[in-house]
């Protein structure tokens, strides 16, 4: 979900909310699946196409009809509560004793908690690979930078609105297929379940950037993994602290409003420091620069 | 190779703040021309390149380059045979990205991208020598962010991408007003020396008067979205700016009103 999350926000800069609408979607569609006997690896396919077509109908708002993406995000999402009640048919699905991704790696001999880590394990490397073979393809570099200068990308022959709907539709499809998981691994699916997995998203991005560097691509990548990993284990860290589970989201909300304000506050809380190392860089920069 | 056909642009048609910028304006390039496209403030020379490019769609008129009616074309589908090196250095180039990716978007120009891997080490090679060209120690910095680099860098880098796939018309758009004087006439010369070795056709915005009168072999001067003046051969060559003003001063009825210019 992370790596989702990521794709809109840092390499698409648009903070997509069609997540907290599409990530139900996808444990939706795989609960629904799930309980009508389609095999449960099947029912994770099935979550990611349901999640890109709810990441196409965001994209068709957003550059077809014009409408800001912030906002485009937020219709798709809340027309997606009521789609995902229809696709659930109640506000909650069981899904106990029944065959999961997870119980089908039981059988084999292997604990719960093993089961879940090693498939958790083989999903991320899987995607990160994928993402990272993807991101250097043709299409892959035009889409990174389209979120950077969409100016320029025009100029050069690519449509701007084409890459950032195949990247709302690749970010939803991988929400999806975390919802898909989740609902798996907690044994239900439940309408309210996306509720703040923008902000979720957001926190893992940025621990991820700042504890694992933004180097390159791949180290990226894999620092978003990671990053998400640290979100969960801090998590569990300040509710075994004695944290009510209740002020969890607020927690998140005011974790992510202060790591995206910090660089705010580098700049008041030391501006001696900050003006000399700008200046220090800049002096780098300048003996790199040969000539011009 | 260009062919401008009486096009009009009007900003906020129907409104208070309506206003026409480019009027009934006709203007045609021979391949192989190198414009110079010169005017005050507002007198629509920037409008009418952004027309070119497709940035702005046009209320009257047809813009057709090298045969083809591209008036209805987008501006994605234009840059297929499109050059443009903007005036803001950080609009040519992604800064996110290395020198190398930006060159292989540019190399890419108007074709169909793929699932291939964006750049191939065969490339690569190219775009070494092509840099070592600019003379600027960038081919040893291939994976450089561009972000990293001066702005006369990223014009002089943007001026590569522009003509890296060979374009049927080169757009520049003041591209040197937001370097340094010293910096400006290296980015300037290096232009003339790539439009003169692919023998590209040209149009150049530029505020300095100088500038236009020595590069190019045609200049073109706009007042009030109507060209104004339209000098070549010969007679450009032996122009000086003073006479530029007076003839400035007998085609429109004004004083020439643009201290840049003037002072340039």
């Amino acid at each position: 979900m992370t790596i989702g999350v990521y794709i809109t926000y840092r390499i698409l800069n648009i903070a997509d909310l069609t997540v907290e609408g599409s990530i139900t979607t996808g444990a939706a569609i795989a609960a629904v699946s799930i309980t009508h006997g389609i095999n449960p690896y099947l029912s994770v396919l099935f979550a990611l196409f349901g999640g890109m077509a709810a990441g196409l109908i965001t994209a068709l708002l957003h550059v077809k009809l014009k409408i800001p993406a912030l906002l485009s995000g937020i219709l798709t999402m809340i027309a997606l509560y009521s789609v995902n009640l229809r696709i659930m048919g109640k506000s909650n699905i069981p899904l106990l004793r029944v065959n999961t991704v997870y119980t089908v790696m039981e059988n084999l001999g292997l604990s719960r908690q093993t089961a879940v880590m090693i498939l958790g394990l083989i999903v991320v490397l899987g995607f990160v690979g994928i993402l990272y073979w993807f991101f250097g393809t043709e299409i892959g570099c035009a889409i990174r930078a389209t979120g950077n200068n969409p100016q320029m990308v025009r100029a050069q022959g690519i449509n701007t609105n084409t890459m950032i709907s195949i990247g709302l539709i690749i970010s939803n499809g991988l929400v999806a297929v975390s919802g898909a998981l989740i609902a798996q691994y907690q044994s239900f699916a439940d309408i309210q379940m996306g509720i703040g997995s923008i902000v979720i998203g957001l926190a893992s991005v940025i621990i991820g950037e700042v504890l694992f560097g933004k180097r390159s691509f791949f180290s990226r990548l894999v620092g978003l993994a990671l990053g998400a990993i640290t979100y969960r284990i801090i998590i569990t860290l300040v509710l075994q602290l004695g944290m009510s589970p209740n002020d969890l989201k607020l927690f998140t909300a005011i974790t992510v409003a202060v790591a995206l304000s910090l660089p705010v506050f580098r700049s008041y809380l030391i501006p001696i420091k900050a003006s000399t190392t700008r200046e220090s860089s800049n002096a780098q920069r300048k003996k790199n620069n040969k000539g011009v | 190779m260009l062919s401008v056909k009486r096009i009009t642009k009007v900003f906020n048609p129907g409104t208070v703040i309506e206003n026409i910028v480019l009027k009934d304006l006709s203007l045609s390039l021979e391949a192989g021309d190198f414009v110079t496209l010169i005017g005050g403030n507002g007198s629509g020379k920037s409008t009418l390149l952004n027309c070119i490019a497709g940035v702005y769609p046009v209320e009257a008129g047809a813009i057709i380059i090298d045969g083809v009616d591209v008036t209805k074309f987008r501006e994605p589908k234009r840059a297929a045979i499109l050059g443009r090196v903007f005036q803001e250095p950080m609009l040519g180039t992604a800064s996110n990205m290395g020198i190398e990716e930006n060159l292989a978007l540019a190399l890419r120009r108007g074709q169909r991208r793929g699932l291939k891997w964006g750049i191939s080490n065969k490339e690569r090679e190219k775009y070494r020598e092509l840099l070592t060209t600019l003379e600027l120690g960038l081919e040893n910095r291939l994976s450089t962010k561009v972000g990293l680099l001066s702005g006369g860098q990223r014009q002089a880098l943007t001026l590569l991408m522009a003509t890296l796939k060979e374009p049927k018309l080169l757009l520049l758009d003041e591209h040197t007003a937001a370097l340094d004087p010293k910096t400006a006439q290296k980015v300037l010369e290096m232009s003339d020396l790539i439009v003169r070795e692919h023998d590209l056709t040209t149009l150049m915005v530029t505020h300095n008067m100088r500038d236009a009168i020595q590069y190019g072999n045609r200049l073109i001067m706009m007042h009030e979205g109507r060209i104004i003046l339209d000098i070549r051969g010969e007679e450009k060559k032996n122009l000086a700016v003073e006479d530029l003003l007076r003839r400035f001063g007998n085609a429109s009825g004004e004083e020439f009103v643009d201290s840049d210019a003037l002072l340039a």
